[in-house]
């Protein structure tokens, strides 16, 4: 499942440690795994495991331990916005309300078009520059008032109708129909 | 990486961050600034690694990831002749609520880090090192790569640094979201390819550490700092601040400020300073509460935040801690149920569920707060949460059971008549924020 690209992005993390630790490198495994199939599966985690000499179940462990990790299909575009209280005393509770409402769900959902996931995220080191949105794990935007968060929506609900963002998408929006 | 923000005037103290754009982060602007010239010398003059460690013990500087241990002290745990590997670690997990301090010395003097950490390799005998940078800021991440990458041409890492014999590798781990890593043996757990769930200790990371060896752990801001105590002197450095309050100290103020950010000050500022800095209260309006040191340090009130100074021995005397230096500031209009309750729900969400106590209590402290807040909270409701408080604190393997108790006791303590407003009338007595 994995590409020839992500194998040998996942061998370069492996080099990091020493020779009887391939261990060390799952973190970065799975977000590269996550990077090129939008979430894990148990498949693509079992091959994970396989690459780094894991047991599957100690794969398993870490992705279900850790936050970033997507273990079931996600929108295009996954928005995680802080909510803790530095940043909710900077105006994110207000932009939290003003993107479940401008897109129609609540965290935890995808929209019925699959293009965005909506999360609710605890603290991501940046509370001077709230109201903060992580996009997809890798991009944060910051100062996210109001009008910021549209203008990020209009970009990306743009990106997701040209195809763009994570996939497993289509999924996502058969799993939000139900 | 975003554009830099306006925050770039750390303020007229500032050492660590002094002279920096955003945009002379590579290391030939950090050469520039003088950097490196302190592992030069080292390695020219071959300096004992004794040495090295006597002047950072000089300096008074301690950890600025939240414990505030002596850094001197902790380094000299490390058994020097220990055969075989041993590891020098740095803690960029910043995900203490308030904190964003080391998010901005790995982005914009990355270099300073990196300098630091080959000196602690060199003092403690280790010839491997790992920074574990926080989940959530990955183009932070990168960036880190690219300097280590500039690092390791220009012959500050690798085999026989600068034809000294000393060699020392670096590494960056990227983190996947988990507050708990910041302890320092989940981090170590977590680069070991586990869940991040914190050892029992004894034994201490010193004799029992990465992969089982021998490992010291700081914060980045602690090893940041070193270039420039072995540049100017551990007396410098000590005197910047107070006597066992050594140095300048990064603060991230955040909240109903004017101009939230990172401030860099003399440890031993008066608060009414760093608050000044900051543009004082937003809108002008009256200061109610401050937490000084991260969201699990005791709330303090107004009064009493603006007769402290801003350093280690004043904050506890004050009745909180330091912590990390992330002072989180509240208006006169904000509900302190509303603001526990939120705090109350982290703790809940980022316990590792390890130890009962902080699995079942942090559950138990965010449902009462929670019920307080909407009107449902009962008159026996704050003997039970300190009760619960007590049940977690002192009985857990690592700190955060500590963290989620101690800001309800203080919220408590401190806002009781707020609190029983809520219970008698169902409702708050200012205005709540949105």
């Amino acid at each position: 499942m994995l590409s020839n690209d992500s194998l040998a992005k996942i061998d370069a993390a492996i080099a990091k440690y020493p020779a009887d630790q391939r261990q060390s490198a799952v973190m970065a495994a799975l977000a590269i795994a996550q990077d090129e199939h939008g979430w894990l599966s148990v498949p693509l985690m079992d091959e994970v495991a396989r690459r780094l000499g894991m047991p599957p179940i100690a794969v398993y462990e870490v992705a279900s331990f850790y936050a970033m990790y997507n273990l079931g299909p996600t929108g295009r575009f996954k928005l995680t916005i802080c909510t803790n209280l530095p940043c909710a005393l900077q105006g994110a509770s207000d932009a939290a309300a003003h993107l479940r409402e401008r897109l129609g769900v609540g965290f935890g959902e995808t929209t019925a078009d699959g293009a965005f996931t909506l999360k609710e995220g605890e603290c991501m080191g940046a509370c001077g520059d709230a109201p903060v949105v992580l996009v997809n794990n890798k991009r944060m935007c910051v100062k996210m008032v109001p009008d910021a968060l549209d203008g990020l929506v209009a970009e990306l609900k743009a990106a997701a109708d040209r195809g763009e963002g994570a996939t497993g998408a289509a999924e996502a929006k058969e799993a939000s129909g139900r | 990486m975003n554009a830099p923000s306006e925050f770039l005037d750390y303020g007229p103290d500032a050492v660590l961050m002094a002279g920096l754009t955003g945009r002379n982060w590579r290391l030939a602007d950090y050469v520039q600034r003088g950097g490196y010239d302190a592992l030069k010398r080292i390695l020219s003059e071959r300096i004992p690694p004794e040495q090295v460690v006597a002047e950072v013990k000089k300096s008074s500087l301690r950890g600025r990831g939240g414990a505030g241990f002596p850094t001197g002290l902790k380094w000299s745990f490390m058994p020097r002749n220990f055969p075989g590997e041993k590891y020098v670690v740095c803690n960029s997990d910043e995900g203490e609520p308030g904190t964003f301090k080391d998010r901005d010395i790995l982005r914009y003097n990355p270099h300073a880090l990196i300098e630091g950490m080959i000196i602690g390799g060199y003092a403690m005998g280790c010839a491997r090192g790992y920074n574990y940078i926080h989940g959530e800021i990955w183009d932070v991440y990168e960036r880190c790569e690219e300097a280590l990458r500039e690092a390791r041409e220009a012959g500050f890492l690798g085999k026989d640094i600068l034809g000294s014999g000393f060699s020392f590798e670096l590494f960056n781990h990227h983190g996947y979201g988990a507050y708990i890593c910041g302890e320092e043996t989940a981090l170590l757990e977590s680069i070991e390819g586990k869940k991040g769930q914190p050892r029992f200790k004894p034994p201490f990371p010193a004799s029992f550490g990465l992969y089982g060896k021998p490992t010291t752990i700081n914060n980045t801001e602690t090893f940041a700092s070193v270039p420039w105590i072995i540049r100017n002197g551990g007396e410098w450095f000590a005197n910047l601040g107070r006597p066992n309050n050594g140095g300048t100290k990064i603060f991230s103020v955040s909240g109903d400020v004017a101009r939230p950010g990172n401030y860099e000050l003399r440890l031993g500022t008066p608060f009414a300073t760093l608050l000044e800095l900051a543009g004082g209260v937003r809108g002008g309006r009256r200061l109610k509460a401050v937490i000084p040191g991260g969201s699990s340090m005791p709330v303090l009130p107004a009064d009493v935040m603006m007769a402290t100074d801003m350093d280690y021995d004043s904050i506890a005397k004050a009745g909180s801690m330091l912590g990390s230096g992330a002072v989180i500031v509240m208006d006169e209009t904000r509900c302190m149920v509303k603001c526990l309750l939120r705090l109350s729900y982290f703790y809940y969400e980022e316990s590792c569920g390890q130890c009962t106590p902080c699995r079942e209590g942090t559950g138990w402290l965010w449902r009462v707060v929670d019920r307080i807040e909407h009107g449902k909270g009962r008159p026996e409701d704050l003997d039970l949460l300190n009760s619960v408080a007590d049940n977690i604190q002192g009985r857990t393997i690592c700190a955060l059971g500590d963290a989620a108790a101690m800001p309800v006791r203080a919220f408590i303590k401190h806002f009781r008549d707020e609190f029983r407003h809520h219970i008698d009338h169902g409702r708050c007595v200012v205005a709540p924020y949105q």
